[in-house]
């Protein structure tokens, strides 16, 4: 019998995109389209389990080996470093981490820079890259209000558009890296499902590369 | 647990058979010797106490190094050791100090090929202990400092290649060496020994065509000389697996087994840490986890006990021990007692006042 391989998709219009690329390479699971709660959906005959988590999430179901293979940004895999595999970049989801300020910020290089953001490492990594010290203010949501109120000097986020940055008067200054989901696999059933993963990464580079 | 010491048992049988002696030691090493080697440390967080003398001490976090420290350093000699002690580290789990159980073995002195190819068999024997469908993944540090020398990459440039390697993550390595000016047909070298992971024979006519110059060609055939002497079935080559090159040179490996979702054993040759250490010899080694192979040796049961025996005031001592005897004897496990136990679970109850053995 053929090895289900788990698949861990992040909820939310990501995730519905990664799922029809996953079907369109040959991974297709109907019941996954019906309007319900079910959070797990499965296709024995093309042996694949799909479940929804939240988009955060997936790199831990991925690395403690309850997904075999995942969808995740590379935010997430930056902030969180997961020991996982990192398969194949799948164009979409495409966004950057970016530095963002009230217009006209001038940075005051005699005392430690206020940096809110939700990626704490992301930040964290990049200014010491540069011997810039900081003050990491963590923040869940909402980080745009932080330069607005005061709380922070700067902000790192994802920026896609930077139409919510527009709106509250603040702009990109440094794009720190490039962002787009990625495909991952536990390092684990990347030995012992091998052919599965190898040939379902396949399958979705090929249809990657006919779109381009 | 029974299983758990079997198992143990069973590895050091193993380590005995090809000579290599137990090495006990104590829980305690002097701090400094971890602050000169922080980076080999899988956690650079060590626990720490000032002992009676005011030395600073800490609880080991390593086996290695305090082996290094005392292996003795005289031409033609090899020293065979294998432990079984506790490290005190970080747990990658719950982020927080644990006491964490681990076996391995070091094979320290004058090492050949065949040192090389005996302590990659035990590796492949000791997997096979917990399961036989193991897989142990060997990659060789040399041969992909050489890649990269051959790339022509930046020092910084070179440190995020071998990331990415070690992620598989391809399409990175292909941005940092589009960065880098390298151009297209270099930087294509890494795909291409990526895609020579896999079973040791088809792996290794794939890296044979990598380059055709003597000295890459005579890397290639010693190293597929050695894994040819393994199992074959278990074995794949992969160049993802990569430990820190400041302490690795040569051969390193990490071992897997079904179920478990991360590597569970890991290794590698370290003349490096050995000339770090102001030793002449070469060394190499590796240590199974066995905090990950807990649920493995200690699989979960469906019951707690196979009979719930219950007595009353009308039994009498003896009458239950009898019972509990006579049923023991039959290899069930009892437990005897005068009410049902709440959130017990028994695979079946036995009442012997009203019923009897």
């Amino acid at each position: 019998m053929k090895q289900m391989l788990n698949v861990a998709l992040p909820k939310g219009r990501l995730g519905e995109k990664v799922y029809a690329m996953f079907e369109a390479a040959g991974y297709p699971c109907p019941s996954i389209k019906e309007n319900n709660r079910k959070l797990i959906f499965e296709n024995p005959e093309c042996g694949v389990r799909y479940f929804w988590v939240k988009p955060s999430d997936v790199s831990i179901y991925v690395e403690r080996g309850a997904a075999d293979i995942g969808v995740a940004g590379k935010d997430i895999l930056l902030e969180y470093t997961p020991d996982v595999y990192e398969l194949l970049d799948m164009k979409t989801g495409i966004c950057r981490m970016a530095v963002a300020a009230p217009k006209g910020f001038r940075d005051d290089t005699r005392r430690a820079l206020r940096v809110a953001t939700k990626f704490s490492k992301i930040a964290s990594d990049y200014y010491a890259s540069r011997s810039r010290e900081i003050d990491i203010i963590h923040l869940n949501g909402s980080i745009e209000i932080a330069p607005i109120l005061g709380l922070s000097d700067v902000i790192v986020d994802i920026v896609e558009t930077g139409t919510t940055l527009k709106e509250n008067d603040l702009e990109v200054i440094e794009t720190i890296v490039p962002i787009s989901a990625r495909l991952i696999a536990n390092k684990a059933s990347y030995k012992f499902k091998n052919e599965q993963i190898k040939a379902l990464a396949s399958h979705l580079a090929q249809q990657l590369q006919a779109e381009e | 647990m029974m299983q758990e010491k079997q198992a143990l048992l069973d590895l050091h049988e193993l380590y005995e058979n090809y000579g290599y002696t137990q090495y006990k030691m104590s829980k305690f090493e002097e701090y400094d010797l971890y602050v000169r080697n922080k980076s080999f440390l899988i956690s650079d967080s060590v626990i720490t106490f000032t002992d009676t003398n005011g030395k600073l001490m800490a609880l080991k976090p390593d086996v290695t190094l305090s082996i290094v420290k005392n292996s003795c350093d005289i031409p033609g000699y090899i020293q065979k050791l294998y432990y079984d002690e506790h490290v005190y580290r970080i747990s990658d789990k719950t982020a927080s100090y644990k006491e964490i159980s681990q076996v391995g073995l070091e094979c320290l002195g004058d090492i050949d090929d065949y040192c090389i190819t005996e302590v990659l068999t035990l590796a492949a024997k000791s997997l096979a202990t917990f399961d036989r469908n193991y897989i142990l993944d060997v990659s060789h540090m040399g041969i992909l400092s050489l890649v990269l020398d051959r790339i022509g990459v930046s020092e910084a440039g070179r440190q995020a290649l071998i990331e990415c390697v070690s992620r598989k993550d391809i399409h990175d390595a292909e941005h940092i060496c589009r960065e880098e000016g390298i151009d297209a047909e270099k930087a294509s070298i890494l795909s291409r020994l990526e895609a020579c992971s896999g079973r040791v024979d088809t792996a290794l006519k794939e890296l044979n065509k990598l380059f055709d110059d003597a000295e890459w060609i005579s890397l290639v055939r010693r190293f597929g000389n050695i894994l040819a002497l393994l199992p074959n079935e278990n074995i794949r080559i992969d160049f993802s697996v990569i430990n820190d090159m400041n302490y690795y040179n040569g051969i390193v490996f990490q071992g897997f087994v079904p179920t478990i979702p991360t590597d569970v054993l890991s290794g590698g040759q370290y003349d490096n840490l050995m000339v770090r250490m102001e030793k002449k010899s070469g060394a190499i080694g590796f240590a199974l986890y066995l905090d990950r192979l807990e649920t493995l040796v200690a699989p979960r049961k469906d019951y707690d006990v196979d009979i719930l025996l219950l007595y009353s005031d009308e039994n009498t001592p003896a009458d239950v021990l009898e019972a509990v005897q006579k049923l023991t004897k039959d290899g069930l496990s009892v437990v005897a007692q005068k009410l049902i136990p709440e959130k017990l679970t028994y695979r079946q109850l036995i009442n012997l006042t009203e019923s009897g053995v």
